[in-house]
């Protein structure tokens, strides 16, 4: 009975080797969380689309690791994005990408550092994102950053020195980009001449866009996303009131928005690191493969889930990831990996600090004839 | 100048207001029903008009008058469906039902159209832009305000001369003795739904004519807010929703320009609170005794 038993263990034994022998690829399960419906659901199916594209060519090359991606929506709402999580979860992921958007990717932050439970967001954007959570990374710009930079690049390009903010005052994304544009901008010797506030119900903009106006202001810098910022392009022009327009990541969409007047919008300037109309090898050939897929051109927020999927499968294979690896296990192993790596993406060139924002240069587009283009 | 340009603002907001509240008053004087999903009728009447626009290319006023018999027929198999069997029922039993019916209605939408925000094409409505010195008047505005004054003024003769709308009247006053006398009642509730609900059109085309962002939430808030006008005006008042229309208008315009943009809102709503509490009937109202 002993010699059987001592005979299974040996045949165990000698099986598990094997196993660990030959050349399975191992497989990463990655969960996507983001507004796929309701009102953010631009972004949310952006990100989704870019992970697609990313897992697809990765699966296609066939090399050490193969990646499952799970998908949740969250609906860009703090609650439901906690039973997002708990489903990915469930369904077996080891690692987060995700949320596409702030507050509910605040939300599933703290609830994964609880769980220890790894985050890279690839476009939720305000410092609560990553705030006291050793857990979270981002692909894309922190708000300060963003709004520092906006100023930056304003007084570096010399487009005027008068400039009026309009801000939600509701949203932590909008609030965070005008504070620190706000403190860069006096560092930098712009004017705030205007600063006016609205809330996620505001329709109507007359008088945040006619105080701008009375001000003189040159430049109207406009930290928000694009659903308000077209009623405010509409306004301004109602008024025959023509500044530069200045907006951040939120911006971009705006030119697909069904029935948009293009014209409208003609000479908005944004900050973005992505320009679908690019003339680079890689941006090239990942914008024909969404258009294939999706049949739509990519936005920002595409090529950063994109560039989001490519950074988490250099963290797993630095940090060594299993198949097996429970997310708990694995989420310690990726913090550690994610100091050490660099990645070059179609956003630019990354780098990461214990902090969990990202370094990259930023850059600025313009809208001319309805297309983006990079100005420099 | 700058006073003038903000009091037309205020006007144009206001005109919106009151062309919604218009809908709201209507149903309520005659039914004795708060119709909260009529915000959403008004969202439903501005995506078909916009379907007419952007994707069938009919003419503008086709597409509203598509619009119109759409939500007419939407509205009288909403009253069918929904009310009309808790016609007995407690009014709570009702407003529940409508609130239920609002958040239907956007859902729908949703499943039609999509979460994604839509710009309704305005080309139509602002042609021509009229300017007096510095002063900006958008035709958008000018066609609302009439628009208005047209629709309080047919509704008031319809419900004082005709003869459905003197049953309208009946109605509103005694259904039970209504009834006794021979008339209609559910006929004549459908008639004020299939009425509400036209205007409903209307006023989705206008409000989005002047804010052009379309998606399934956009008749939510507008709605609150024209509720919140038509109890200013007096409930049941046809001349009170147009005159607490343009009044919240006005005040919100001004209490953001003079006060401060972040307040907008609370000054609109203390506003009101002091208003329903010298006159709780509201500005126009009629104050009902109850009978014990």
């Amino acid at each position: 009975m002993k010699k059987l038993i001592a005979l299974l263990l040996a045949l165990a034994l000698t099986l598990t080797v094997c196993a660990a022998l030959a050349e399975e690829p191992v497989v990463l399960k990655i969960a996507h969380i983001g507004p796929t419906t309701g009102a953010a659901a631009l972004y949310g199916l952006a990100t989704q689309h870019g992970a697609e594209i990313a897992v697809d060519e990765i699966n296609a090359a066939g090399g050490k690791y193969q990646i499952e991606l799970i998908t949740e929506d969250d609906e860009h709402n703090v609650e439901k994005v906690i039973n997002a999580y708990n489903a990915a979860l469930d369904a077996g992921a080891q690692m987060i990408l995700g949320s596409t958007t702030s507050k509910p990717c605040e939300a599933a932050g703290a609830q994964g550092y609880v769980d220890r439970v790894f985050f890279l967001t690839p476009s939720a954007s305000s410092t609560a994102v990553i705030e006291d959570k050793d857990n979270v990374f981002q692909v894309c710009f922190t708000d300060p950053n963003q709004g520092s930079a906006s100023a930056q690049y304003i007084a570096e390009h010399k487009l005027g020195t008068k400039i009026a903010v309009i801000y939600n005052n509701a949203d932590v994304y909008s609030t965070g980009i005008r504070d620190t544009f706000v403190e860069k901008a006096a560092e930098m010797g712009l004017e705030i001449v205007s600063e006016e506030t609205f809330t996620d119900e505001t329709t109507d903009f007359t008088v945040q866009v006619g105080k701008a106006q009375e001000a003189g202001a040159e430049i109207v810098f406009l930290p928000m996303y694009y659903t308000p910022a077209s009623l405010i392009l509409k306004t301004a022009s109602d008024k025959n009131y023509k500044p530069i327009f200045f907006g951040v990541d939120g911006m971009d969409g705006i030119l697909s928005v069904e029935g948009f007047d293009t014209s409208l919008a003609e000479g908005v300037m944004l900050l973005t690191p992505f320009v679908a109309t690019s003339e680079d090898e890689r941006v090239k050939s990942f914008v024909a493969k969404y258009q294939e897929k999706f049949n739509e051109t990519p936005i920002q927020f595409a090529a950063d889930a994109y560039d989001g999927i490519y950074i988490l499968l250099a963290a797993a294979e630095k940090a060594g990831i299993t198949a097996e690896m429970a997310p708990e296990e694995a989420c310690d192993l990726l913090i550690a990996a994610m100091k050490e790596i660099q990645v070059d993406g179609l956003t630019g060139s990354m780098t990461w600090d214990e902090s969990g924002a990202v370094t990259k240069t930023p850059m600025a587009a313009t809208i001319v004839n309805g297309v983006y283009v990079f100005e420099d | 100048m700058i006073f003038l340009d903000h009091l037309i603002n205020g006007l144009s907001l206001g005109s919106i207001y009151a062309i919604i509240a218009l809908g709201y008053t209507m149903v309520y004087g005659i039914a004795k029903m708060l119709n909260f999903a009529h915000g959403d009728v008004i969202m439903i009447g501005a995506y078909i008009a916009f379907c007419g626009l952007q994707y069938w290319g009919i003419p503008p006023v086709l597409a509203i008058l598509l619009a119109m018999v759409f939500c007419t027929l939407l509205g009288v198999t909403i009253e069918g469906f929904a009310y009309r069997p808790l016609r007995q029922a407690t009014s709570l039993a009702v407003l529940i039902t409508a609130i239920g019916m609002s958040y239907l209605l956007q859902n729908i939408a949703l499943m039609i159209w999509g979460a994604n925000p839509k710009s309704f094409p305005t080309t139509f409505i602002n042609g021509s832009n009229i300017r007096i010195g510095q002063l900006n008047i958008s035709s958008a505005t000018l066609i609302t305000i009439v628009a208005n004054i047209v629709i309080m003024v047919t509704l008031t003769l319809f419900t004082s001369k005709a003869k459905l709308g003197k049953a309208m009247r009946c109605v509103s006053e005694d259904r039970g003795a209504a009834e006794l006398m021979g008339i209609n009642v559910n006929r004549t509730i459908s008639l004020t739904f299939a009425i509400g609900s036209a205007l409903a059109a209307v006023a989705g085309v206008l409000l989005c004519s002047s804010y052009p962002i379309l998606q399934p939430t956009t008749g939510s808030m507008p709605g609150i807010k024209a509720f919140t006008a038509a109890v200013f005006g007096g409930i049941g008042s046809i001349p009170g929703a147009m005159l607490g229309g343009i009044l919240l208008g006005v005040i919100e315009i001004f209490g953001k320009a003079y006060i401060s943009t972040e307040l907008g809102d609370a000054i609109v709503f203390a506003v009101l609170i002091i208003v329903l509490l010298v006159k709780p009937a509201g500005l126009l109202g009629k104050p009902m005794r109850e009978k014990v």
